[in-house]
């Protein structure tokens, strides 16, 4: 596939790991940031053609994984109304909420569908006017501009029974959270779709106000080793910076249309992030414009406390500070047919990752 | 989640196009990529294109590899 195999070709992947053998001197650990590359990094087995001066850990970059469990529960108790179909993109719904997940409230008859594309949850809003079609709003920002465009289709097409239940999230704040509370980290393999939206601009605080290399990196393995190597370079010469790898697909300006659409619909606000807590105006919420789509205006939904799996990791895991290995579940009581914690449930989860490519 | 697979647009009707990942067709929405024509190659994400690929991006990044390739130091 164009763009695809030439970045897979092993002879220029072993010449970037046998650079980075000769420029690295310094023990620095990079963090990767997006689901997408932590099944890169597991696929293509990176780990093992890196020096052992470079320590490369996942951070939380899977949507599915840091959804909160609060959020999981509220889907549950929807799907539970008569009227409602929920709407969801695939790995969701087999997530475990505190006493159920979405795929048995399914098997229990609630009607729960998945679909590819938000788009999809329009044609069913409107092939289904007695009904009411909740979109379980999901992941960072390459994906919010999609949920905002539908919310303005749905406008357009005087849709009234089509809601958005959104647990977007945008990545600066859960970066600048991560290093603020100490943990150890010399540079960030930033997100490339993230950043094909968003531009570079971004991560600008990261380099000048913390001292972080800040490199956006492509999806195959010769484009993440490319980017390694830039952030060794980096901080070899003391002159942590925002760079771009993936300059065929990433603009530094970023895309406006998409970044517009998001503006037009979403806002920042304070959201919860499994395992980090709390992260000040790392979420978005729909804009009291289009409360009318807002599943938090239209539904009222009692939801108990909500409690995290019992002995999953999967919130340290989240933050960098332990791996899947550490987990006395992993491989025994979690698996992916029968995972515990959401990390293990996304394929892009660090722990389904790690079960897949170590075990 | 965030995962885009590059596609080439076959063509473009309205605020759609059709794009084709190794001759299997596809369906893009373009209302995040409006300016698109039959030839280029798009990001696809969830049903929207949502970034050009630049094949003349793509061909410098290519060239510092292979350069890199090509001093590759010699290990016994």
């Amino acid at each position: 596939m164009r763009f695809v195999d030439e970045y897979r070709n092993k002879e220029l992947i072993m010449a970037v790991a046998e650079k980075l053998k000769t420029v690295s001197k310094r023990e620095i650990v990079l963090m990767e940031v997006c689901g997408g590359h932590t099944m890169a990094i597991q696929r293509f087995g990176l780990h093992a053609l890196l020096p052992p001066t470079v320590k490369l850990i996942s951070g939380p970059g899977c949507p599915v994984c840091v959804s909160s469990q609060h959020f999981i529960d509220k889907a549950m108790a929807l799907s539970r109304l008569e009227d409602v179909i929920i709407t969801t993109y695939g790995d969701l719904i087999r997530v475990p909420g505190s006493t159920t997940s979405l795929e048995k409230e399914r098997a229990n008859g609630s009607d729960i569908r998945i679909i590819y594309s938000v788009l999809e949850a329009l044609e069913i809003a409107k092939n289904n006017p007695g009904k009411r079609i909740v979109f379980l709003g999901i992941g960072f920002e390459t994906t919010a501009p999609a949920t905002a465009a539908a919310i303005v289709q749905a406008k357009k097409a005087h849709l009234t029974n089509f809601f958005v239940l959104s647990a977007h999230k945008v990545m600066p704040p859960v970066m600048k959270a991560l290093v603020e509370e100490g943990v150890t980290l010399h540079g960030f393999l930033a997100p490339g779709h993230v950043s094909a939206i968003t531009g570079t601009s971004i991560y600008n605080d990261l380099a000048s106000v913390y001292g972080l290399g800040v490199v956006v990196a492509g999806f195959e393995p010769a484009d993440m080793m490319q980017a390694v190597l830039m952030l060794v370079e980096q901080i070899e010469a003391g002159t942590p910076m925002v760079e771009v790898q993936y300059q065929r697909v990433v603009q530094l300006e970023g895309n406006k249309m998409a970044q517009q659409v998001l503006q037009e619909v979403f806002e920042l606000r304070d959201d919860q992030w499994r395992g980090l807590g709390n992260i000040p105006l790392s979420g978005l919420k729909i804009k009291n414009a289009y409360a009318s789509f807002d599943a938090e205006w239209e539904f009222e939904v009692m939801v108990p406390e909500s409690s995290e799996p019992k002995g999953c990791i999967c919130g340290l895991i989240l933050r960098g500070l332990k791996t899947p290995l550490d987990c006395p579940l992993f491989g025994k009581k979690c698996t992916p047919v029968d995972p515990v914690g959401a990390c293990m449930v996304s394929g892009e989860g660090t722990c389904a990752t790690y079960y897949k490519y170590r075990v | 989640m965030c995962l885009a697979i590059p596609a080439k647009v076959i063509s473009v009707e309205g605020v759609s196009a059709v794009v084709s990942i190794e001759d299997v067709e596809y369906t893009a929405s373009l209302l995040l990529l409006p300016d698109v024509e039959p030839g280029d190659f798009i990001m696809l994400h969830a049903g929207f294109a949502i970034e050009k690929v630049d094949p003349e991006e793509a061909a410098l990044t290519m060239q510092l590899l292979l350069d890199m390739e090509k001093h590759r130091p010699e290990f016994n």
